[in-house]
């Protein structure tokens, strides 16, 4: 039960670091662990107590395994925030060249 | 079967225009016509030939428990058949903007994988399935948004990114939630197990998917992204965002997962009209107090979703047939709005109402559709507009909800005074503007023309005899909730 | 090879002139037994990617461009998707459904066996591999100071 709450902990991590920091390249790191710990949750949801890698190697008889769904859309979600991550370090790159400023107070052009 | 051919084919076109293109646009305003013309074929082709039956197609022939499996009725033709047509007037109409803008082949690359992506959440079955295909198309919008190069994109993309990358995480925490509690990932799957169980599990997770997909349709508490990227977009990518993609994303979803998978739980319906209520009346005020055009419209858009939510809300087939219909209004005046204001952008250079005056005598196409897309999208008959939002005040006052139809009536009146302003100063003000010898393509008129006539013919469709054919099986599929389930996995 | 101002010291390039090699060699390894152990497409494809970007780290960005052709990298990933989607008309057209199994199953463990998994598997690798180091070769190419006003 602890280990969901530390988990649930650092969902909220990067949640504070998304609604205080001003900085936008701690911005883009706050959004990142605060996907990570989706992942971490995801899982430690397929655990299974005293179960195997779930792996059929030659030889070997059947055993109680982990859950290995969870573990291959785990990587598929990695990869896509990895996408996302390059495209807002490319936005934040081309922010700094036109507003000269990484502070997101001052990029402030469009309101109302 | 015909339908993994709607998410193979753009995919395909994408990556072809990247790997011939050189340096100029040919290959990719070709390739990217004929795939939009072959797409919208084949969606009319399949709402009008398979529009009472569920197809079931099970990727790669894995049997149903254990694969991906694409599922086509009739909800999803009619979503089919809204998607692929804007997109092909949309791309019709950039085929000239983009020139004018930044001419480059990587726009219709990213044009061909927002629309792989938003067919692909309209196809399938499977819930990961439907993260991954909005994660594509989030980040084609992402991308295309930022496509001008001018300063007001970068700071309006960074916004949406940010934001939709937080839904994102809380919707993947939600289908953690269901994998643990129902073990299955299939949509029917996850309703039969749903239907069984504890109904403190269906609140969590209708709370989580509400909070997520609830940003990405742009109700009104998570609505603060798309002012500023509606706005700032080229006048196509508004068009695609404003008309399909926060429906395709956010209202076909959460009717797919409310209605469908978790069974409309009174809890979400009774949120629904809330929200639906809060979305109608801000956004409308705030809408009328716009100087800038795209500002204007893209804030009239979320109060156009609120409507459709207050359909959904009231849950009668009446206030459903409502919804849907307003959804396929919607997409077409909004879109038709947006090409005017980019063709105004265009030939002017500025999106400021004060500093625009008299244009029926300079761009007449243009300023007769934006007085037909006003009427419409403000209530007056004979035009679609009028009848959507009449069923469903209708089906409010039926259902018990005067209150709600109140509010209805005055969303409407706030959207007229809101487009009334722009056709005031915006299109025939007191001087006369002139723009010197350009003239509008013929591309992007008849994109602006098709459309309007669209707007005339979508109001036949609410004569009985044809509303028995091409709403009723749409609705059934929704007021029906679990019998998805038997359809899905009953074969 | 040994220029002295772009890059890291000679330490460096000489250490990585060795390791490329063999991490590439891991990569494919990972990629190849993608049936058989974790990894596969995705796992094997990064792997291949960080070995590359050890280049362009320790060597700079003009020797790079030399050494790699960034347009034909471009080239062969979108060649691989369109192989991959051409792999899964195929399943259409010969197995019965998109991406089905086509090829024989083979025997158990063996490494030439499961179908179409492994070739899939490879194309997934190099796919994976030129996007992400041509990501990171196109955000190396933007510099903070340029850029016009506003």
């Amino acid at each position: 039960m602890t280990i969901y709450l530390l988990c649930f902990a650092l969902f909220l991590v990067g949640l504070y670091g998304i609604l205080t920091k001003r900085d936008l390249v701690k911005i883009i790191l706050s959004l990142t662990i605060m996907g990570y710990s989706a992942n971490l949750f995801f899982i430690l949801f397929a655990y299974r107590s005293q179960a195997l890698y779930p792996i059929l190697s030659e030889g070997a008889e059947m055993a109680p395994m982990v859950d290995p769904l969870p573990q291959a859309l785990v990587l598929t979600s990695i990869v896509i925030e990895l996408g996302t991550t390059a495209l807002l370090v490319a936005l934040a790159v081309r922010l700094y060249q036109k507003y000269k400023t990484f502070d997101i107070t001052k990029i402030r052009r469009l309101s109302g | 079967m015909i339908l993994p051919y709607f998410i193979i084919i753009p995919l395909l076109a994408a990556f072809l225009i990247t790997l011939i293109a050189g340096e100029k646009d040919h290959w990719g305003i070709a390739f990217s016509l004929i795939t939009g013309i072959v797409l919208t074929v084949l969606a009319f082709y399949s709402f009008l030939v398979f529009r009472s039956e569920t197809l079931v197609y099970q990727m790669g022939g894995w049997k149903l428990p254990y694969g991906i499996v694409l599922v086509q009725d009739a909800l999803t033709g009619y979503m089919l058949v809204i998607v692929n047509l804007i997109a092909l007037t949309s791309l019709l109409f950039s085929v000239n903007y983009i020139r004018y803008l930044d001419p480059d082949w990587k726009y219709y690359a990213l044009f061909m994988l927002l629309l792989a992506g938003m067919n692909g959440v309209i196809l399938t079955g499977d819930l990961f399935n439907l993260f991954v295909f909005m994660e594509i198309a989030l980040l084609a919008a992402f991308a295309l948004v930022a496509y001008g190069g001018r300063a007001e994109e970068y700071e309006a993309a960074f916004k949406y990114a940010v934001m939709g990358a937080v839904s994102s995480t809380i919707i993947l925490v939600g289908i953690t939630v269901t994998y643990s509690s129902t073990s299955a990932l299939t949509m029917a799957a996850v309703a039969d197990a749903l239907s069984q169980g504890d109904p403190k599990i269906v609140h969590w997770i209708g709370g989580l998917f509400l909070v997520g997909f609830g940003l990405k349709a742009a109700a009104m508490p998570f609505h603060a992204w798309l002012p500023d990227a509606h706005s700032s977009a080229p006048a196509p990518i508004s068009s695609m965002l404003s008309g399909v993609l926060i429906k395709v994303l956010g209202i076909y979803v959460i009717m797919r997962l409310f209605f469908n998978v978790l069974g409309a739980p009174d809890v979400f319906i009774r949120i629904f009209l809330v929200l639906s209520a809060i979305s109608i009346l801000v956004a409308g005020f705030i809408s009328v107090n716009q100087w800038d055009m795209k500002r204007l419209l893209a804030y009239s858009s979320i109060s156009q979703i609120g409507y459709i939510l207050l359909g959904l809300g009231i849950a009668t087939p009446l206030g459903i047939l409502g919804a849907v219909f307003h959804l396929l209004n919607h997409a077409i005046f909004k879109s038709l709005l947006f090409f005017n204001a980019g063709t105004v952008e265009m030939m002017l250079g500025t999106r400021d109402l004060k500093k625009m005056g008299n244009l029926t005598r300079a761009l007449p196409l243009t300023s007769n559709t934006s007085l037909i897309a006003s009427l419409a999208i403000s209530g007056i008959p004979p035009f679609n507009g009028f009848f959507s939002k009449l069923i469903i005040i209708i089906a409010a006052i039926q259902a018990g909800y005067p209150l709600y139809a109140i509010f209805a009536i005055v969303g409407s009146v706030l959207t007229m005074a809101a487009l009334m302003k722009v056709q005031r100063y915006g299109f025939r003000g007191e001087n006369e503007v002139d723009i010197g010898d350009k003239k509008v393509n013929w591309k992007m008129n008849t994109a602006m023309a098709t459309l309007a006539v669209l707007c005339l013919v979508a109001s036949v469709l609410i004569i009985p005899g044809i509303k028995e054919a091409a709403f009723d099986p749409v609705i059934s599929v929704i007021t029906e909730k679990t019998q998805y389930i038997q359809a899905v996995m009953g074969r | 090879m040994n220029n002295n101002d772009t890059g890291m010291t000679l330490i460096v390039k000489t250490i990585t002139r060795i390791s490329v090699w063999i991490i590439i060699l891991y990569g494919i390894y990972i990629v190849l037994h993608g049936h058989l152990t974790p990894g596969g497409g995705f796992g094997g494809g990064v792997i291949i990617a960080l070995a590359l970007l050890n280049v362009l780290l320790a060597y700079g960005r003009d020797f790079t461009a030399d050494w790699l052709n960034p347009k034909f990298l471009h080239g062969l990933e979108a060649a691989s998707v369109s192989a991959f989607l051409i792999m899964g008309i195929l399943g259409i057209l010969v197995g019965g459904a998109f991406l089905g199994n086509f090829i024989s199953h083979g025997q158990l463990f063996h490494l030439v066996s499961a179908g179409t998994i492994p070739v899939l598997n490879i194309v997934i690798g190099i796919k994976v591999a030129m996007a992400l180091f041509l990501v990171i070769w196109v955000l190396s190419a933007l510099e903070l100071k340029e850029g016009e006003e506003v």
